[in-house]
């Protein structure tokens, strides 16, 4: 497969003065996961907003699978930021997923018997069988976000957009959510754009890395990115990136709009 | 107890129901059709919107009486109106609530004026607050049974779409359901459905068939198609059981539904406790 999953060309956005980010420039390949980095500000996720066609561009293009992004494509399989679902909300674990499936369609909701065999197949792929009858208020954050997954790869998506996904999930559904991310880049046919404001449950897996900060962005390697020299001159104020027993810490990043404002740490953010 | 007596008298009931034949096929597709779109006045929070939109509704119906037009389209006119001014100005639930806040005494206040003009018999005042299904001739009756019939068709023509939007706003979004479009129907729907339950409970009893029912299903069943199935069901039970007690007797018909419906109500939270504490104890163990 050559043609890229997601080609972003020369993309500008901004609200009012503030410039978030411009001549923006990122192929995704298939198989491929990039992680969007930055302060809170930096236009992580109206970056998203823009690939789903959901946000207009002051400048650029962005094509998904070689189509323009527009609102509603099949192409793109989107895990919104977690929304903690109510306890009492009637929805099973297979009626979100089955959202995915045949949530868009009028008409009589009548089930078919190949919409029901397509949601327990994804319920399989990111391994929620177990509690496909369940209600989803009822199950814990990191079961709830392989659901969301699973949603998004209805229809056999060329490119999933993740917004914060680890989020308020513990160490151990942090890992397990790697996991089956890491499957699906292995898959080989969807690109995975990720956007976290921590890195390390993912560093593993992370092809690149695009960290959008102080109106600027810089894409590479994730060693190439993460590193003291590069992040000051992107932020312009010292920054040092402290590696500690293998995870990765940004000191004196300050957060977009508030350059003065020192953050004393926090995560690769 | 010379009372009861005079509540229910089952002599001649054979005869009497023949006479309300199209009264109780009104009260069952109402029913049934309140029980459903209830599901969705619970999932997009809205129980206070339809207790605006009714409140319109009996203006528009007392308006309607005052210069002799029909009830039924007045009705219809002011519950349309509330509908579209709430899609208008309430996209977000906190406007939402502000505007059904403000039309909610607007509507009673309107009607009461209109009613107190009205030189007509009392009666037919208090039924359009209080319900009147009796009340209604023939022709009247059947449009109440096809107005019904058109939200059911409407309903499950946008059903799943509606669900998503509802359930998971931001992926439905990104998917491309079209919300806005998809919430102006549901008023709409919601609106039609409304002005018929004002002429059979009254405009101030439309919760009881608009809310209570699928408030119900949603304490015992988790399954979507479970919940529709019994909330229809629970809806049909209250308004057919209510008219069918009510033509015995002298009482009005809305005690009964609402007796029923909330009995229904109490009934499905004792189940769903129970099954709770069931449930609890089998994890315990």
């Amino acid at each position: 497969m050559t043609e890229p999953a997601l080609r972003i060309c020369g993309a500008a956005l901004g609200f009012g003065e503030r410039r978030l980010w411009s001549g923006l420039d990122l192929d995704v390949a298939p198989g491929e996961l990039v992680a969007v980095l930055g302060p809170n500000g930096s236009g992580k996720t109206s970056l998203l907003r823009a690939i789903l066609g959901l946000q207009r561009l002051d400048a650029g293009t962005v094509e998904v699978a070689g189509m323009p992004a527009r609102r509603g494509r099949a192409r793109v399989g989107y895990v919104p930021q977690q929304r903690a679902l109510p306890a009492d909300v009637a929805l099973r674990a297979r009626d979100l997923v089955g959202f995915g499936v045949s949530g868009t369609r009028f008409g009589l909701p009548l089930p078919s018997r190949r919409e029901r065999m397509a949601v327990d197949r994804l319920l399989a792929r990111v391994g929620a069988t177990r509690y496909a009858d369940q209600r989803v208020g009822r199950l814990s954050g990191g079961e709830q976000q392989r659901l969301r997954v699973a949603q998004a790869l209805a229809g056999d998506p060329r490119l999933l957009l993740l917004d914060e996904p680890l989020l308020s999930l513990d160490l151990q559904h942090q890992r397990g959510l790697a996991d089956l991310l890491a499957a699906e880049r292995s898959r080989g046919d969807v690109g995975i754009l990720v956007v976290t404001h921590d890195v390390n449950p993912l560093l593993g897996i992370v092809d690149r890395v695009l960290y959008l900060a102080g109106g600027r962005f810089r894409v590479g390697a994730p060693d190439e990115v993460l590193r003291s020299d590069v992040l000051s001159d992107l932020y312009g104020t010292p920054v040092d990136v402290i590696r500690s027993h293998g995870r990765l810490v940004v000191v004196g990043a300050p957060d977009a709009g508030h350059v003065h404002h020192d953050h004393p740490a926090e995560g690769v953010s | 107890m010379d009372w009861l007596g005079d509540v229910f008298n089952f002599d001649d009931y054979g005869a009497l129901l023949w006479l309300v034949r199209n009264s109780v096929l009104a009260g069952a597709v109402l029913g049934l059709v309140g029980g459903l779109i209830g599901v969705f006045v619970m999932q997009r929070d809205m129980a206070f919107a339809v207790h605006g939109i009714s409140e319109l509704s009996f203006a528009g119906a007392a308006a309607a009486l005052l210069v002799g037009a029909d009830v039924v389209l007045g009705s219809i006119t002011g519950s349309i109106a509330a509908a579209l001014l709430i899609g208008a100005f309430g996209a977000r639930a906190r406007d939402r609530n502000s505007i059904v806040g403000v039309l909610m005494p607007t509507g009673l206040g309107l009607g009461i004026l209109f009613l107190a003009l009205y030189p007509g018999r009392s009666a037919n005042k208090l039924s359009l607050l209080t319900g009147q299904i009796i009340a209604i001739d023939d022709p009247g009756v059947v449009r109440l049974i096809v107005v019904s019939a058109i939200v059911l068709v409407a309903l499950l023509l946008i059903w799943r779409p509606l669900s998503f939007a509802s359930l998971d706003p931001e992926s439905a979004a990104a998917r491309g359901v079209p919300e806005r479009g998809l919430s102006i129907a549901f008023l709409l729907l919601l609106g039609l459905i409304t002005a018929v339950s004002v002429q059979i409970v009254g405009a101030l009893l439309v919760l009881a068939l608009l809310v209570t029912p699928a408030a119900a299903a949603l304490r015992v069943a988790s399954s979507p198609p479970v919940v529709a199935l019994l909330a229809a069901l629970f809806g049909l039970v209250s308004a057919v059981g209510g008219i069918l007690l009510a033509i015995a007797g002298s009482l009005p018909i809305s005690p009964f539904i609402t007796t029923i419906s909330f009995l229904i109500y109490v009934v499905c939270r004792i189940v769903a406790r129970v099954r709770g504490k069931v449930v609890r104890e089998e994890v315990a163990a």
